[in-house]
């Protein structure tokens, strides 16, 4: 119900958003051809009349407004017709019901039927259609930037012979069997007398052979099969585009030629043309790949638009290679996927972000705009032709030709491919040859002049983008369920994933070595030295050079993970009480402290000022330097309420985050936003989370024991094994007096370990207390002074405590004596 | 070396039974086990440490001490070989064949678990069943090593925070009470188990000709 009502309030809103459309159409359509939706060829609506208005008329008074539609008409409807197909997606997504069964392209294009019926209702013609130049200039760009930006480079490039074959041999095995197939049917007369011959039927076949990577995309990402055949779709789907496009090219200019002076030059002038635009159009890409990454070198110091030149180039090497008649996809596929791996280590994580949100807005954008106007442009009288034997026919080849194409190319891969490609995957492959918009955008440029039947042409592609987007669309998921193709598995982000694949290509490619193979890892494997020495050095910037490291790369992310979870966890127990708390205590400690027992604990008021009280928050920390009578104690305390919010946020972020240098004012500007860039900051940060870690782990453990050095001091003093080992591991322990990561951990109390691993106050507490002793704990700080006095002693004495705190180097030292007091104090 | 491999057959189908090499890639293998070991009819660690490609691997010390590993030899006891002969050579190699096609998933099973012990020993220098901190640690810092810019406290962090992380996969799921002292293979499978090692731990070894490895090594 709930439902219902929203559509039928987005439906309502698109009809008042179509009202402007309306208004403007029957004032007669003039200037709809600057419409970048228009296409005035198509509509032969072009009476450029232009009853320019009131406003150009002459006016006799001042007028204090005035209605100028036509000077904001055309932005106008571009912007209002973005918005209206944005609705409709956002109405595809209003019940899942749906979209479990429908993919979302095929909803937006039903959604397009209706719109378009709306427009022709009002209009009695189809005003706005999805023109050719539009599709390839302005919305199908920043979609294949965007797949080849995001391409898992990996898995790309490791099946590029695989992509390659599909997408060239494949495509062209297509695009003439669906030729050839058709005109033999026409020549054996199943669909009536038409006006084609050969080479138009070779020329559709061309046009249709297209994969459609939009919609590929938008179908294969619902289903989630595995990465390889993933890739194999996908990438195939992206390089066929520009190989369709080529050939569409090559068999127009054919057309052109006519039949009669077609010879064996012209063929091998068409076979060399065809290479040579798309491998010229694949090194425009690689070369501005290059300038992109280089770019980025500098491109920091206006971080703000840093994102936008990748964007901006990206584009741009999509028109130099449309401007040189080189494939102009292949040239942005090339340029995203070269790219992707030097700019972003170049760029600051926030660019890149930025980079990928700017991507993912405007290839979503135009995606759903395509779909939409798929559905709005077939709403139109003119374009349908039907030919039954035509259509059926053109659908049958298109999926038949398609999967023995597969079939048979999958075959010769798996000669001599390591892991073959499985039945099902390939069936999957076969049946996820969708056609979209491209094809549409190929059929929609056909001059009629050369091609008399274009409109069929046209209509017949609109039926097989409607087929498989929709029919193939909804079928494509149980279909995979059914052949229990296998699914992709999670990705491993985790640390150990990381390491243990590299550990594991590594003995791949010794055991080549060894063989004496020159195998595929070996070519990967000089690859990446030379990628190392020169190609990092050009393309890289010299600090992201040292970062770039996909171990690390985790190690980062574990980190921000962590902090993040921290704190949101935390603030989910009530707004950081915790820490104030503890900065409460904490701070009063010191002061009761500083008082009552400077004399005797210098050391511990040392190391905690120095610790906790570097951070910017003077009040405290000139109290605690110059501790003032008791009375005035108060006031400030009162003070300190006030600013606790910040003090909070603050310790949290210092504790947990990088230390923040310099203090952020809170400042509007254009051309900055605030950055660490301090060199330090990545040492620092592993330091910190790694300690954030350790004592979470701790926590987590509900221990108190600082047992994550403990064991591994004991290692190094004891060629045994410091605990037992474990005949069964399934031996039961006394909870929570262990921990550690390191932690072979396990500690149990009745271990023969030496005392002095267990400092007597810990082993005592250790079964006592069950609250973890990690540094938010500290708020648990010794309330009586006696417990003070029976620590204080063992502190002084026992200096070499921190010993074994230190024998991990990473904790920075100040920052474990302070852990020190908050162990003691668990007393 | 034809002397040598005169009235061999009979030993290499032996062999092939064994280790499931086809007779031809034997024939192919122990003509770059002579050329390794110089016709002397047991590899030495020195003789895999004199392979020029194998000085750009940062773990090249582990893989070597693999093939000298009595764990994945099948032999008795543990510790480590001086010098292996041909068979332990392939008994090695076999861990990297390709599973048959369409196995069933025991077989897949068993075939995962075999290559990723193979992994796991690597790990575990003192076999002792666990792979402790110091031995992770290790490992991780020789992966790092490459990268010279990269300290080696960064390495310990990193490789600490990957113990945390087995530690806290495999432990909260085993519940606190559950004794935990390193990474058990066990454990080991459990935080791999994204990764598809079984189709991906391989080797062509079919088109082991001897043109490639006399190419691949140039005297």
């Amino acid at each position: 119900m709930a439902f219902l009502r929203k559509s039928a309030l987005v439906l309502i809103l698109l009809v008042v958003f179509s009202t402007p459309f309306r208004a403007l159409t029957t004032e007669g359509h003039e200037d709809t051809y600057t419409l970048s939706k228009n296409s005035a060829a198509n509509t032969g609506s072009t009476t450029n009349t232009s009853s320019a208005g009131n406003a150009s008329t002459g006016i006799t008074t001042l007028p204090i407004v005035i209605w100028k539609w036509h000077h904001v008409e055309t932005p106008y409807l571009v912007a209002l017709w973005i918005l209206t197909c944005w609705l409709c997606k956002l109405v595809t997504q209003l019940n899942h019901n749906f979209t479990k069964i429908i993919p979302e392209s095929g909803l937006l294009i039903m959604l397009g039927f209706v719109l378009g019926g709306m427009v022709w209702g009002a209009d009695k013609a189809q005003t706005f259609k999805l023109a050719p130049i539009n599709f390839f200039y302005y919305l199908l760009p920043q979609i294949v930037l965007d797949a080849s930006y995001c391409m898992p480079n990996k898995h790309f490039f490791g099946n590029l012979g695989a992509i390659l074959l599909h997408a060239v041999i494949g495509t062209c095995w297509n695009a003439g069997t669906v030729g050839i197939a058709l005109w033999g049917c026409y020549e054996g007369g199943a669909m009536g007398t038409l006006n084609i011959g050969c080479l138009q039927f070779l020329l559709f076949g061309a046009l249709l052979s297209a994969v459609d990577p939009v919609a590929v995309i938008a179908v294969f990402e619902e289903v989630h099969v595995n990465e390889v055949l993933y890739i194999l779709v996908f990438g195939e789907s992206l390089l066929n585009d520009g190989v369709t496009v080529v050939l569409y090219n090559v068999f127009d200019a054919f057309v052109s030629l006519g039949g009669p002076k077609i010879d064996a030059a012209e063929i091998i002038k068409g076979i060399i043309s065809f290479v040579v635009v798309a491998f010229g159009g694949s090194f425009i890409g690689v070369i501005f790949a290059i300038l992109t990454s280089i770019l980025t070198r500098i491109t920091h110091k206006v971080q703000v638009i840093e994102a936008g030149f990748i964007i901006v180039i990206g584009y741009l090497s999509y028109l130099t290679a449309e401007m040189m008649s080189l494939s102009a996809i292949l040239s942005i596929t090339f340029c995203g996927v070269c790219c992707q791996k030097y700019i972003n280590a170049n760029m600051d994580e926030k660019s890149v972000s930025t980079l990928r949100y700017a991507l993912k807005v405007m290839a979503n954008g135009s995606e759903t705009m395509i779909f939409v106007f798929l559905g709005v442009s077939a709403i139109d009288v003119n374009i349908w032709v039907w030919n039954t034997g035509f259509i059926l026919l053109t659908i049958l080849f298109i999926i038949v030709f398609r999967i023995t194409g597969v079939f048979f190319l999958n075959w010769i891969l798996n000669q001599t491919r390591l892991i073959p490609i499985s039945l099902t995957d390939q069936f999957v492959m076969g049946y996820g040859g969708l056609r979209g918009a491209v094809a549409y955008g190929l059929a929609a440029g056909l001059d009629e002049k050369k091609i008399p039947e274009k409109n069929l042409m046209l209509s017949t592609t609109l039926i097989v983008v409607y087929f498989t987007v929709v029919l193939q669309g909804i079928t494509m998921k149980p279909l995979v369920q059914w052949l229990n193709v296998k699914r992709a598995t999670l990705s491993d982000l985790t640390l150990n994933g990381k390491t243990a694949n590299r550990v594991f290509e590594h003995t791949v490619t010794a055991m080549e070595d060894i063989c004496g193979r020159m195998g595929d890892n070996w070519w990967t494997r000089h690859w990446n030295h030379f990628d190392k020495k020169y190609l990092c050095w050009l393309l890289m910037k010299k600090d992201a050079r040292k970062i770039n490291d996909k171990i690390l790369a985790a190690f980062h992310t574990l980190n921000v993970e962590d902090a993040k979870n921290y704190v949101i966890e935390n603030e989910s127990k009530g707004s950081l009480g915790f820490i104030r708390n503890y900065d409460t205590a904490n701070v009063d400690f010191k002061k009761k402290l500083d008082l009552d027992y400077a004399d005797f604990m210098p050391d511990i008021m040392a190391d905690m000022s120095d610790y906790d009280f570097n951070i910017d928050n003077v009040p405290v920390n000139s109290m605690v330097k110059h501790p003032v009578p008791s009375v005035s104690l108060d006031i400030h305390e009162q003070d300190r309420m006030n600013i606790n919010e910040d003090l909070n946020a603050h310790h949290v972020l210092d504790e947990h985050l990088y230390k923040s240098r310099r203090f952020n004012r809170p400042t509007y500007s254009r051309n900055n936003y605030n950055s660490n860039e301090n060199p330090d900051e990545l040492q620092e940060i592993f330091q910190r989370t790694m300690r954030n870690r350790l004592e979470s782990f701790k926590a987590a453990k509900r221990s108190v024991n600082p047992a994550k050095k403990i064991p591994k001091h004991l290692k190094k003093d004891s060629p045994l094994k410091p605990n037992n080992k474990p005949a069964d591991p399934s031996r039961t322990h006394p909870y929570g007096d262990e921990a550690g990561i390191d932690n072979p951990g396990y500690i149990d109390e009745t271990d023969s370990c030496p005392p002095m691993r267990t400092p007597p106050w810990q082993r005592q507490t250790g079964s006592s207390m069950n609250v973890a002793p990690s540094q938010r704990a500290q708020g648990r700080l010794p309330w009586t002074p006696t417990n003070l006095r029976r620590l204080a002693p063992m502190r002084m004495s026992n200096r070499s405590t921190d010993s074994f705190m230190m024998a991990d180097t990473y904790e920075e030292p100040p920052d474990e004596k302070e852990e020190q007091p908050g162990t003691n104090t668990k007393l | 070396m034809g002397a040598s491999q005169s009235g061999q057959p009979h030993e290499f189908q032996h062999l092939s039974d064994k280790t499931g090499f086809s007779i031809e890639q034997i024939k192919n293998l122990h003509n770059r086990f002579e050329y390794l070991t110089q016709d002397e009819g047991t590899l030495r660690r020195e003789h895999l440490e004199n392979i020029e490609n194998l000085a750009l691997n940062p773990i090249r010390k582990k893989i070597i001490e693999a093939f000298f590993d009595k764990r994945n030899l099948g032999q008795e006891g543990e510790g480590y070989l001086d010098e292996i002969g041909f068979e332990e050579f392939l008994t090695i190699l076999a861990f990297f064949t390709p599973s048959k096609q369409r196995t069933g998933e025991d077989d897949k099973q068993k075939t995962r678990k075999e290559k990723l012990r193979f992994l796991f020993n690597m790990h575990d220098t003192d076999n002792d069943g666990f792979i402790t901190l110091d031995e992770y640690r290790h490992v991780v810092e020789k992966l790092l090593s490459s990268n010279e810019t990269i300290e080696i406290e960064t390495a310990k962090a990193i490789a600490d925070a990957a113990m945390l992380e087995v530690a806290s996969v495999t432990v909260g799921r085993m519940g606190p009470d559950e004794f935990y002292e390193g990474v058990t293979f066990e454990h080991f499978m459990q935080i791999l188990k994204g990764l598809e090692i079984e189709t991906t731990m391989n080797i062509n070894f079919w088109n082991l000709d001897s043109t490639a490895f006399q190419c691949g090594k140039s005297k």
